[in-house]
């Protein structure tokens, strides 16, 4: 089957998930995204790369940090930004997910970035916009239900590139709240397929999905345990809004089993990183102490973050097969 | 056609640049031809100002037809743009498309009061109208598009050229 994230060259045409995407192609975007890095500094904080593009930002779902750095990136590379506060649009008046693109089309767009409550769909409308002919606009995912988050999968590889400099020797943990966690299911997408060769997913049996063996991590349920000499912790966020059962008993009860405290992060290694795709909370999966001490990477995270999605719009724009 | 020494052209924009440059002249190399060229005529020169690098791609006009250029380099300006005297550096001159790139990212890192251009070769063919200052060698021929010439860097910094049919 072809996969709807290239194109006929085997160029990235939309990015929807990092499964099924080939090494050199993550490399790629990672090695794009280190000179991006050094826009921040300039006098003027701009490239022209995607002038005249027009970008809409598609939030079906509340996000301030992954808007507002898609948002920095799109305009750092000069395009037009336009944020969609769907909540308060048409779809609030009925209008179809298919209708909002199609009409949004007919406005010259370039580029759909897509956050949405359903897994599926940045590619339903990748899909939609594959049959009606319209292969020169592009879709990013910027986190579909429980599906797939792959520019935070990405500038996570990105921060641990940067600390760690190589995939090949690295143990990796993944802690907390995996079973609701669109970030964990791209993470391990992405860290197996760079070569790390041990890749740990730590969590209470609850919150686990039952099969995620089958992902090619090692599974622990004791903190611990799994945490003993890891190179890189990734924690996950606790997604009180997404849990509508008995799943855990109380925040407190969850923090004092499976929060990241100094004592647990001292089983790492010394050199250890702690990342967090934030938000936060703090006193739930993470101590204060250790959100802001010296092994903490998180606030680089976003940083690199803008950098990475740079990289990912500037190589979706500009292609091979592209005669815009 | 004859072969290019690549040390000769060398010395040769070296003494045509000696009397026009002073020790606060800046040096930008053109990735990734233009940076060699660009550390050797600053030791050559005795500049004081550290050189800098740049990498077009992001500033390239045929971004829309042939995409970004596989893994770009970092652009990296380590003096003050504002009111410097700036040389650019690059190995060889053809169109002046890649001239052109430059001149503009150097423009968002400050206004520099002067922007020269130092090339070892002038293979002709300009698309744009731009010139160089420094030059060591016009062939009396364009070259044929088919046609590259890539400057090539040894283990001491050597230059060497070489004419490849594509």
């Amino acid at each position: 089957m072809r996969n709807p994230q290239l194109n006929k060259h085997g160029e990235l045409q939309h990015l929807l998930t990092i499964d099924g995407l080939p090494r050199d192609i993550l490399t790629a975007i990672l090695d794009t995204a280190a000179p991006f890095t050094e826009v921040a500094e300039r006098e003027v904080k701009k490239l022209p790369l995607l002038r005249g593009k027009s970008i809409f930002n598609l939030f079906f779902e509340n996000s301030t940090r992954t808007r507002t750095t898609f948002e920095i990136a799109a305009k750092r590379l000069s395009a037009d930004v336009v944020n969609l506060n769907v909540s308060t649009s048409s779809t609030a008046k009925g209008e179809s997910l298919l209708d909002t693109v199609d009409n949004l089309c007919a406005m010259q767009a370039d580029m759909f970035v897509v956050r949405h409550a359903a897994s599926g769909a940045p590619f339903l409308i990748a899909q939609h916009l594959f049959a009606t002919g319209r292969d020169d606009i592009h879709v990013v995912n910027a986190g579909d239900g429980r599906h797939a988050h792959p520019t935070q999968g990405l500038l996570d590889m990105y921060t641990i590139r940067h600390f760690k400099r190589d995939f090949t020797n690295l143990t990796v943990a993944i802690v907390g709240d995996v079973l609701h966690s669109r970030v964990a299911r791209s993470q391990i997408g992405a860290l197996t397929t760079l070569g790390v060769p041990e890749v740990r997913v730590i969590g209470p049996k609850t919150l686990l999905p039952t099969d995620v063996g089958r992902l090619g991590v090692r599974v622990f349920h004791d903190i611990r345990e799994g945490l003993h000499d890891v190179d890189v912790v990734m924690m996950l966020r606790l997604q009180n809004e997404r849990m509508n059962g008995a799943l855990l008993p109380t925040p407190q009860e969850f923090y004092k089993v499976w929060g990241l405290t100094a004592e647990k992060l001292a089983l790492a290694k010394p050199d250890a990183i702690v990342m967090h795709p934030g938000p936060m909370n703090r006193g739930v999966e993470i101590d204060s102490s250790v959100a802001d001490g010296a092994q903490a990477v998180i606030l680089p995270q976003v940083t690199f973050g803008i950098a990475v999605r740079m990289a990912v719009m500037s190589m979706l724009a500009g292609q091979q097969g592209s005669n815009k | 056609m004859q072969s290019l020494d690549a040390e000769a052209l060398f010395r040769t924009l070296v003494e045509q640049m000696r009397p026009q440059v002073s020790p606060q002249t800046a040096l930008v190399g053109i990735h990734t031809g233009g940076v060699w060229l660009a550390a050797r005529l600053h030791s050559a020169l005795g500049l004081t100002q550290p050189p800098g690098s740049i990498d077009v791609s992001f500033y390239r006009d045929d971004f829309g037809s042939k995409g970004l250029h596989p893994q770009p380099k970092r652009t990296d300006i380590p003096f003050t743009v504002e009111g410097a005297d700036v040389v650019i550096v690059d190995d060889v001159l053809y169109t002046g498309r890649t001239t052109r790139a430059a001149i503009n990212e150097l423009f968002d890192f400050g206004r520099p009061a002067r922007v020269d251009l130092a090339v070892l070769v002038d293979r002709g063919s300009r698309e744009l109208p731009i010139a160089p200052t420094y030059c060591a060698l016009t062939l009396p021929e364009p070259l044929p598009a088919s046609q590259s010439l890539q400057l090539e860097s040894g283990p001491a910094g050597e230059l060497t050229l070489r004419l490849i049919d594509a």
